[in-house]
């Protein structure tokens, strides 16, 4: 029995097989995709899916073919993922920066293990957080999403395609191989109580240029048989489509793109906070480190220090405004990461040299033990 | 004598983004050529123009999909292949053509290009070989000639060129022919009919490049390399492709190699959704 899209009821998941059914129930009907550990688990549970509700799932030749195969079906109309790890990742890049030019809605989850190169690849890792940002070449925005268990799996798959749709930019899916491969209760609401944000579409019959935007800075998408007969391009071009290889092209499409992220990430930022209301230090984390996070922060104030955490649920665009207004109140920020060192620098940039902002690093391999990150709250007190 | 008219439309216009013209094409290139020859075949069969789309990847020939007034796509550099496979797979009822260069194809795209073929991706390939990177200046590329002199290859080549239509016969693909610009009516003739195939067509479409290619090789003008097709090509219908490489000093085979039936992939991926789904 072929089972519906979204399969309402209470379960026990993995975390890559919730972020399947979630960009299920968002309305993904194309998957491409190539075996990478920790997320093949994502690609198999499309492999079984996609038939059950007449959706595409196609394993491709490698993760550019991936990538390419999920930006031609977007432009056919479908709503289209993939799924890799750190080094696929790396491998889709030049696509993500074709994504962010033609402006072609797409989600990629990246279940990150340890890194560089072939590094650990059945073990936890954080060390693609500015990949995600800046990966590809080009001045760009992009949206990256980080869950923390198997339920958010779900939830922000959802998110990240009604993003990706409104904004007609690539959304990441920041997961690791803990929170990938944990398995939890996962809730799946009635498909009624799911909110759906679909691209914006063309008028049928009325003139159409691809790359007009509209005064939210992002113009209506067409699918390729819809009969506009439009044209597509990574050159540099102007509102038909058409290439326009000049500067003033250039800095126009470049700000557009831009800033139709930037003007609206008050909207797109998401975090939550715990014990944060007289918090002299807090702890800013994400993914699989942010629950280690939970416990030192909860040990931290066992010992009657006032410590609260920041746990980012967006990591890009990334909440500047928020964070320097928090280095105005506080003593100090732990940021708490699997990798040696990179969200630590945005909040450094962003704290304005108002607060100290410290590093609490594990390479990769494992997450931290509370108490590690308890060690850096402790050395922030002092 | 009658003096030569002057029209303002001309019959292909309506297949044309005549706002993009003049092309970037140089004088005497030959893929303005093939742009005419699928615009002929397009025109004979009346396709329906709303589902035909043209992807092309980086290049010369890449800037093809420019021009044709279609749904078309400038994808990236050797990703026109799986960008067309997503399409077709996406909407099936879309009639999908890649048509993009030998450096583009084979070089950058090659492990694209064996594994749609292999798969038997419902879509067609057409392939301007030109022996060379002409929009970057000239280097050699898989098709090169042994021997030939090229930017990156000053002293001449000391690579083995492809043999196109031997690769894509060996992956599998069900259509698969080698003609040259100056065989329009034959070459037209042959995209009418992998047109209307299902499966993984491919055509490779011998074209000259005076202006990076030609002139380092005896043959500056456009017209030397067609004088060069004419005396050089052998139709050959149905020889064995492994007998089909482009040898210095040796004939030029053309002709169609390889026309079978297979199950497109499409056509199989869509009954095991019916099969899946009872019905």
């Amino acid at each position: 029995m072929a089972r519906p899209p979204v399969l309402t009821g209470i379960h026990f998941m993995s975390g890559n097989i919730a972020v399947a059914e979630g960009s299920i129930a968002a309305g993904c009907r194309f998957y491409a995709g190539y075996p990478i550990t920790p997320s093949s688990e994502v690609f198999e549970r499309f492999a079984e899916r996609m038939p059950e509700v007449g959706g595409i799932c196609i394993q491709m030749e490698d993760e550019m073919g991936s990538i390419a195969a999920v930006l031609g079906a977007s432009w056919a109309g479908l709503k289209a993922m993939t799924a890799t790890s750190g080094p696929g990742f790396s491998l889709m890049q030049e696509h993500v920066s074709y994504a962010v030019m033609t402006e072609t809605p797409c989600v990629i989850v990246n279940v990150q293990r340890g890194s560089p190169a072939t590094g650990l690849p059945t073990l936890p890792g954080q060390g693609d957080v500015m990949q995600a940002k800046w990966g590809a070449h080009g001045s760009y925005e992009i949206i990256a999403l980080s869950p923390n268990s198997p339920q958010e799996c779900f939830d922000m798959a959802i998110r990240a395609f009604n993003l990706s749709e409104q904004y007609r930019v690539p959304a990441i899916i920041l997961m690791d191989e803990c929170i990938g491969h944990m398995y939890e209760k996962v809730v799946i609401p009635p498909k009624d109580q799911i909110k759906i944000v679909n691209r914006k579409k063309p008028e049928k019959g009325k003139p159409y240029l691809p790359y007009k935007a509209d005064d939210d800075l992002i113009p209506p998408m067409a699918a390729a048989g819809d009969g506009f007969k439009f044209h597509i391009t990574g050159l540099t071009h102007d509102e038909r489509g058409y290439p326009d290889l000049s500067a003033e092209a250039h800095e126009k499409i470049i700000k557009r793109i831009c800033d139709k992220i930037r003007l609206n990430t008050h909207k797109i930022v998401d975090y939550e906070t715990f014990r944060m209301e007289d918090a002299e230090i807090i702890v800013i984390s994400f993914g699989a480190a942010s629950r280690s996070a939970f416990k030192a922060v909860e040990l931290a104030r066992e010992d009657g220090i006032k410590a609260g955490l920041l746990r980012l649920k967006t990591i890009w665009p990334f909440p500047c405004d928020y964070i320097g207004k928090l280095a105005e109140k506080v003593k100090a920020f732990v940021v708490a990461e699997v990798n040696y060192g990179q969200l630590v620098h945005e909040v450094e940039r962003c704290a304005h040299g108002k607060a100290d902002v410290i590093l609490s690093a594990v390479m990769g391999g494992r997450i931290h033990r509370p108490e590690e990150i308890l060690d850096k709250i402790m050395e922030a007190v002092k | 004598m009658s003096r030569a008219k002057v029209v303002e439309q001309h019959l292909f216009d309506k297949y044309l983004r005549v706002d993009r013209l003049p092309h970037i094409w140089c004088p005497g290139c030959g893929i303005g050529i093939l742009l005419s020859c699928f615009i002929k075949a397009i025109d004979t069969l009346q396709l329906d123009l709303d589902k035909l789309v043209v992807v092309s990847g980086i290049g010369c020939a890449g800037r093809i999909a420019g021009y044709i007034k279609v749904d078309s796509f400038h994808t990236l550099h050797g990703r026109a292949i799986p960008f067309a496979v997503g399409l077709k797979l996406a909407n099936p009822s879309l009639n999908v053509v890649v048509i993009s260069g030998d450096g583009d194809i084979f070089s950058i795209g090659g492990n694209h290009f064996i594994h749609a073929a292999r798969r038997n991706n419902d879509i067609m390939v057409i392939c301007v070989n030109n022996f060379i990177y002409g929009m970057t200046g000239g280097q050699y590329g898989p098709t090169t000639p042994y021997q030939a002199r090229t930017s990156t290859s000053p002293y001449g080549n000391v690579e083995h060129a492809f043999n196109l239509p031997h690769v894509a016969a060996s992956c599998g693909a069900v259509y698969v022919a080698r003609w040259t610009v100056l065989h329009t009516r034959r070459l037209t003739e042959s995209i009418i009919e992998a047109l209307q195939k299902k499966g993984f067509r491919f055509i490779e479409v011998l074209s000259p490049c005076p202006t990076v290619y030609g002139r380092r090789n005896n043959m500056p003008r456009g017209l030397d390399m067609m004088k060069f097709f004419m005396k050089n090509c052998e139709i050959r219908n149905f020889e064995d492709t492994k007998n089909i490489a482009i040898e210095p000093g040796e004939k030029i085979i053309i002709g169609k190699f390889v026309d079978i039936e297979k199950k497109a992939f499409e056509d199989a991926y869509y009954e095991l959704i019916r099969s899946v789904r009872g019905y």
